[in-house]
């Protein structure tokens, strides 16, 4: 009993840690690789490839002073960004990076990482609320909304691969898909579930996370060239910081869930070696499409987005449950 | 102590876009009466880097005024001087050499692509998407660096003179304007391409914010707010000025009336400005670029004068009263945003934010032209 | 129900194409000057500030008839001079520029017919201080020539 509370101690200690480094350096990714699409250098002067700039923006940004606005709900205000970085750190605990990677393995472990996520809207809703300012307040609103109409067809989508691996457990769900490559969810005819429609609810899948974690082309929460920049507007300092870095360390969990559902976690695509290294290849892979997604496209609008959720992806991903259902029946 | 945000359903807020907001790209002021994300009522409020142009214009004399042109709209700086120097020529009866007539149409036309470059990158930028505008700004670069080579700034040009040319151009330029028109052509296609195809842009920009002919003549729009609602008007072609009459190019027009057709024309046109600027290089005849005679001191006679001309932004008319003096008795600066803009009063209403916005950025405001 | 399909499918081609192009991109060398570790030169026109030119001699060809004073919109020049004692030319005992109202816009150059004042070509001016862009150019005519 001590020696497993003491494991969760540890595994809290490195989620945090990786959450944290995975911020900063994403960040400093998402810097090179926008500034390499755009034909520029990118941050290049602090350190060799400008490896040092995460952690001098990290002392910049705490070395300032946190203004809370006059007329800010105090408690709310400062509430919000720890609620944004808190959820996706206790995700983490239960993402299984490889069969022993794993820091508490859960047979309910979809359902948890789909609660924590649900979370994160409430940090915006919070920001937004709490910072008295019409743009933050419009930012939230929207990023409610958005958060309500993506979240249904992303959990049906998943309901499809719970069904077919029968399990909600992360371990099982990657088990079921490692005997080779083409028995990953992703893949329709020899896999698990002869489902020829797998490729589209991958599909969905990736673009619900897209708009879960308010990422372009889906960040209508803080668009910045009409509410300035959302919900963080009044936000400096660490608290701008935590938004920062609860936004990727989201990125990832949406990534390492993706991972896990479609691409078979830490399975090797020849069927050697498989482990942890995998999965990172994976997801990091994932991570750099969503940065390259982000300096593509244009921003949708909020009704436009919202129509593709309920006008598309929902009836899709719906129909997509009901195929997947009859298939297992009749296999 | 706080006390809550209490809003009635039927009850609007104002929102303050601007003077400094990401969307306004400069000190423009937008009261927003707002019923949720929707506008209710919308009020533009200018005035925010007044600079006197036209005072000025009465206290400078002619030459002295030259370099004001270019500081009114610093994105196609070399249209608005170019209707200056044909109003002062007109009124003092300088004639102007062929060549620099030809010149100044090939300058202002790759001024145009210029402006027009700028404002495609702004606006998808104001959509969310930052990667074409570095696309645009590296082919304006281009532009830009012909130009100073030859004029010797890169902005807010003063190159024309009454009567003719600062400086002629040289041969490193042709080459250069040569070499640009197929890779321009080029960038034309990788921008329909990333943008233009582009779903979720096409999304927010069909039938979005409808500009109705009439609405377009009552406020006296011009340039792509009008030709994307169907009027076919281009003072280059409805009232000829300098040597435009010689070069083979088409207004393009679409009648659409939205926001995807005013993005459509602007398009079209630096391909027709390639097209004049190609057949000017073919043209360009020799000789002078200064008159042998021209007065010492510019007097223009008693009288009222006016000249407009078809710059980057739309129809830019400029009125001169003279009183035989040394400087003018009235100068009158048109500035076509100014029209243009006032038209987003009355059309954004009942639209929502974002669509407004991107109206907004469809048409091409630039502020220190408004306010002059 | 077939246009349904065809916009879901026709959009999303036109979103991996878009892809395509910035990937395409991705590869390409990087356009930009890393301004202050490489600088460009300036083009033989370009205009800064203006400067006196020098003869022979190292001194100003300025002859004092202050055209350039009179053709400045911005009344950006203030020069003096004085004739020496037995010559017969005017000699430049002061020429200010304030810099800070120059737009740059050349007719002081025009205006001379003696050649005696060109475009330099020195563009990295910032300062905080406003006293910094009142320049004294016979001064630096002599720096120059020190």
């Amino acid at each position: 009993m001590r020696l497993t509370l003491l494991n969760v101690i540890v595994a809290v200690v490195l989620a945090i840690a990786f959450a944290a480094l995975n911020a900063a350096y994403l960040v400093w990714a998402e810097r090179r690789g926008a500034a390499r699409i755009q034909r520029r250098p990118g941050p290049n002067i602090n350190g060799p490839f400008g490896l040092l700039q995460p952690p001098l923006d990290g002392i910049k940004l705490m070395a300032k002073q946190l203004t809370i606005p006059g007329g800010a709900d105090k408690i709310m205000f400062i509430t919000a960004p720890v609620l944004a970085m808190f959820p996706a750190i206790m995700s983490f605990v239960t993402i299984p990076f490889s069969d022993t990677i794993v820091a508490k393995n859960m047979s309910v472990g979809v359902l948890m990482i789909f609660a924590f996520a649900s979370m994160g809207s409430m940090s915006l809703l919070f920001a937004g609320w709490s910072s008295r300012n019409k743009y933050s307040m419009m930012s939230s609103v929207r990023a409610v909304s958005q958060a309500v109409a993506y979240e249904i067809p992303m959990l049906i989508t998943t309901i499809t691969v719970v069904m077919i691996a029968g399990s909600t457990d992360l371990m099982e769900i990657v088990h079921q898909q490692s005997r080779s490559i083409l028995h990953w969810n992703i893949f329709p005819l020899l896999g698990n579930s002869h489902n020829l429609l797998m490729p589209f609810s991958f599909l969905i899948f990736f673009i619900c996370t897209l708009a879960e974690t308010n990422r372009a082309p889906f960040d209508l929460g803080e668009a910045e060239s009409e509410l300035v920049a959302g919900f963080h507007t009044e936000y400096g300092s660490m608290g701008f910081g935590l938004f920062f870095m609860g936004e990727y360390a989201n990125i990832v969990i949406g990534s390492c869930m993706t991972t896990i559902l479609f691409l078979g976690g830490w399975s090797c695509p020849f069927g050697l070696f498989p482990g942890v290294w995998w999965f990172i290849l994976k997801l990091y892979l994932l991570i750099a499409t969503f940065i390259w997604i982000r300096w593509t496209f244009p921003r949708t609008t909020i009704y436009g987005l919202l129509n593709l959720s309920w006008k598309i992806l929902i009836p899709l991903s719906l129909f997509n449950l009901l195929f997947t259902a009859g298939l297992i029946k009749v296999f | 102590m706080n006390s809550p945000i209490l809003l009635q359903p039927d009850e609007t807020f104002i929102l303050n876009v601007g003077p400094q907001h990401p969307a306004t790209h400069g000190v423009l002021r937008v009261k927003m009466e707002m019923n949720g994300e929707y506008i209710v009522n919308a009020e533009t409020v200018i005035g925010y880097i007044h600079r006197m142009h036209e005072k000025m214009g009465e206290l400078k004399t002619y030459p002295q005024f030259l370099m004001n042109l270019s500081r009114m709209d610093y994105l196609g700086a070399l249209g608005y001087s170019h209707g200056h120097v044909l109003l002062v020529e007109k009124a003092s009866g300088i004639v102007v050499p062929e060549r620099a007539e030809y010149i100044r149409a090939i300058m202002v036309e790759l001024n145009r692509i210029a402006s027009h470059l700028f404002w495609f990158g702004a606006f998808v930028m104001d959509l969310g998407g930052f990667s074409p505008l570095m696309y645009a700004l590296q082919d304006r670069e281009h532009i830009l660096d012909m130009l100073e080579a030859v004029t010797g700034s890169r902005l807010t040009y003063c190159y024309f003179r009454f009567g003719g040319l600062y400086n002629d151009v040289d041969d490193d330029f042709i080459t250069a304007a040569r070499q640009f028109i197929p890779r321009m052509r080029k960038s034309m296609k990788k921008y329909h391409k990333l943008v233009t195809g582009n779903i979720i842009f096409r999304k927010r920009l069909e039938g979005i914010a409808p500009l109705s002919k009439e609405m377009c003549r009552k406020y006296g729009a011009s340039s792509a707010v009008a030709r994307g609602s169907g009027i076919n008007f281009d003072v280059r072609k409805n009232e000829p000025y300098s040597v435009y009459p010689e070069f083979d190019f088409d207004v393009p027009v679409y009648h659409e009336c939205d926001s995807l057709a005013r993005y459509m024309v602007r398009m079209d046109e630096i391909e027709q400005s390639l097209r004049i600027v190609e057949q000017g290089l073919d043209k360009l005849p020799g000789g002078p670029i200064m008159p042998d005679k021209k007065p010492k001191l510019i007097k223009p006679p008693v009288g009222d004068y006016y000249q407009a001309v078809e710059t980057a932004r739309g129809s830019f008319g400029i009125r001169l009263v003279s009183d035989g003096g040394k400087n003018p008795y009235r100068l009158k600066l048109r500035s076509p945003t100014y029209s243009n803009m006032h038209l987003f009063d009355e059309a954004c209403r009942g639209m929502m934010i974002m669509d407004a916005l991107a109206f907004m950025g469809s048409l091409d405001l630039v502020i220190p032209e408004i306010d002059r | 129900m077939v246009a349904y399909f065809t916009e879901i499918f026709t959009g999303l081609m036109s979103l991996f194409i878009g892809m395509g192009i910035t990937f395409k991109e991705f590869f390409k060398p990087t356009v930009t000057v890393s301004y202050p570790y490489e600088t460009l030169t300036m083009s033989a026109r370009y205009r800064g500030h203006i400067e006196l030119v020098e003869n022979e001699e190292g001194n100003s060809q300025c002859v004092v008839c202050g055209l350039c004073e009179k053709a400045c919109p911005s009344d950006c020049i203030t020069l003096a001079g004085e004739k020496p004692e037995g010559g017969k030319k005017k000699v430049l005992t002061k020429y200010m520029l304030d810099f800070t109202k120059c737009s740059l816009c050349g007719s002081c150059v025009e205006s001379c017919s003696f050649g005696a004042i060109t475009f330099s070509k020195e563009y990295n001016l910032a300062s905080t201080k406003k006293e910094d862009f009142y320049f004294d150019l016979l001064k630096r005519l002599e720096e120059r020539n020190t």
